[in-house]
């Protein structure tokens, strides 16, 4: 089974490469055409801003596009955002992978921001990834969040001045908001069960 | 709902963890990549590691350190000191730490802060502020670890440093720190309602009625701490319980 991280970040994508490393995934950082058609799952790992990610997603678009349905893709923090249709982030409206209808937008200002610790996340419906899980507590590092036009894909949500979806799923897109990769014992048991249905 | 963050804080010289833990379990006091194993294993909501080495060469071995700790714990952690360049963040964010904490250089260039937020975004960018009380009754910034006065008001800088795009203040206070008798809660208050991005109070914790002041009279959104922890004069649980009796949100 082979997983690749997208890499359009600059900033901590370790992490996550050690997380799936540690679960003895066979893991790979890259962004090359080859590398995806050959791997079983890809992740869109959560660093940085929409429109600098979108911009150097641009040329591996339509791949994704192909893959999508195909192959299952988990989206981390900013690769959850990145499955919506469009994102405020940076002042200017941006277009997404549009994979989910909603668009991204910017926490209320009745918070602080960013949406910074550790927040509980509450399943609303049934979930592949918070199996065996429910009402823990996750790392979340986020000022933007996803407000969903589509039913049944928002599968927990977290309070933080508005309900944050924090788990969205939808047939093998998977994403959650918080970092799954930081949060302990529980995020390594979100990353087992997307593996699990990786494996399938 | 959030919880406040309780965060252990490990003084780092050429590698090796110089103000720690110290009981007598660890095979090795200095081993920076043991001590935060353990403080994950007891309930850290995140760990900070100060790189107080005046070497290069010292500062390379962080890099290394860096990478260890990425790969034993599963928490995030802040890395600091001495941190001056877009270079230096991202040797420090791609060997896997999730933020670093800049000081001296904020302070001497602010648009340090505004580039690095810009290209790693405001989440991973902290940045410290060292303010003493005046005897005018506001806080004076201070930079190379306490040492220079910049005249700088903590609570003015903290604003200017939100809007340049700092995601996080890591607020020490110099008359509280190592004394043990409690943190700057006024100080702490006038920062962390001055700004809309939250606020790591630091200096001074010695009791868990400490810690519990901060967090709620304070206002501040996590609590940094060193030697009571070091010295095990509480564990993280015995604060966490603590807090949890008194209706703070944490995470346990």
């Amino acid at each position: 089974m082979r997983i690749v991280i997208l890499d359009y970040a600059l900033g901590n994508v370790f992490s996550l490469y050690v997380a799936f490393r540690r679960l003895s995934a066979d893991i790979e950082i890259s962004s090359d055409e080859k590398v995806l058609k050959n791997c079983d799952a890809v992740v869109l790992p959560g660093v940085g801003s929409f429109p600098a990610a979108m911009q150097r997603i641009e040329p591996i678009r339509w791949f994704l596009e192909d893959m999508k349905g195909e192959k299952p893709m988990l989206g981390i923090c900013l690769g959850l955002q990145l499955f919506f249709e469009s994102s405020v982030e940076g002042g200017v409206k941006t277009k997404g992978l549009g994979f989910i209808k909603g668009e991204v937008v910017e926490l209320p200002n009745t918070v602080k921001k960013p949406h910074m610790g550790w927040n509980t996340v509450v399943k609303i419906a049934d979930s592949t990834l918070l199996k065996d899980l429910d009402n823990e507590y996750f790392y979340f590092a986020h000022s933007y969040y996803a407000q969903v036009r589509e039913d049944n894909v928002v599968k927990a949500v977290t309070t933080y001045g508005v309900k944050i979806p924090s788990v969205v799923e939808k047939d093998s897109l998977f994403g959650t908001q918080f970092h799954p990769e930081k949060s302990g014992k529980y995020g390594r048991q979100v990353l087992i069960n997307f593996l699990k249905f990786v494996k399938r | 709902m959030l919880a406040k963050r309780i965060i252990p804080c490990l003084d780092v010289k050429n590698g090796r963890v110089v103000k720690g833990i110290r009981f007598r379990q660890l095979r090795d006091a200095g081993d920076p990549v043991e001590q935060a194993t353990i403080y994950d294993f007891e309930g850290a909501d995140e760990l900070v590691f100060l790189d107080i080495s005046a070497s290069s060469e010292g500062r390379k071995t962080m890099i290394e350190v860096v990478k260890k700790v990425a790969e034993a714990i599963s928490i995030p952690f802040t890395v600091g000191g001495g941190i001056r360049s877009i270079d230096d963040i991202y040797a420090i964010l791609k060997s896997g730490a999730d933020k670093v904490s800049i000081n001296t250089h904020a302070v001497k260039n602010p648009e340090l802060i505004e580039k690095a937020a810009y290209e790693f975004g405001s989440q991973c960018i902290v940045v410290a502020i060292d303010a003493a009380r005046t005897s005018r009754g506001w806080w004076e910034v201070y930079i190379y670890s306490g040492k220079q006065p910049t005249g700088l008001n903590a609570v003015e800088w903290a604003k200017k440093v939100e809007e340049l795009g700092a995601g996080e203040v890591l607020l020490t206070s110099i008359d509280a720190d190592g004394t043990r008798m409690g943190y700057d809660i006024e100080l702490t208050k006038a920062v962390s309602k001055s700004v809309g991005i939250p606020v790591i109070a630091s200096g001074g914790a010695g009791t868990l009625q400490h810690i519990y002041e901060v967090l709620t009279r304070g206002c501040a959104d996590a609590a940094l701490m060193a030697s009571i922890l070091h010295y095990r004069v509480y564990s993280i649980s015995e604060i966490k319980n603590y807090l949890k009796k008194r209706g703070v949100p944490v995470r346990c």
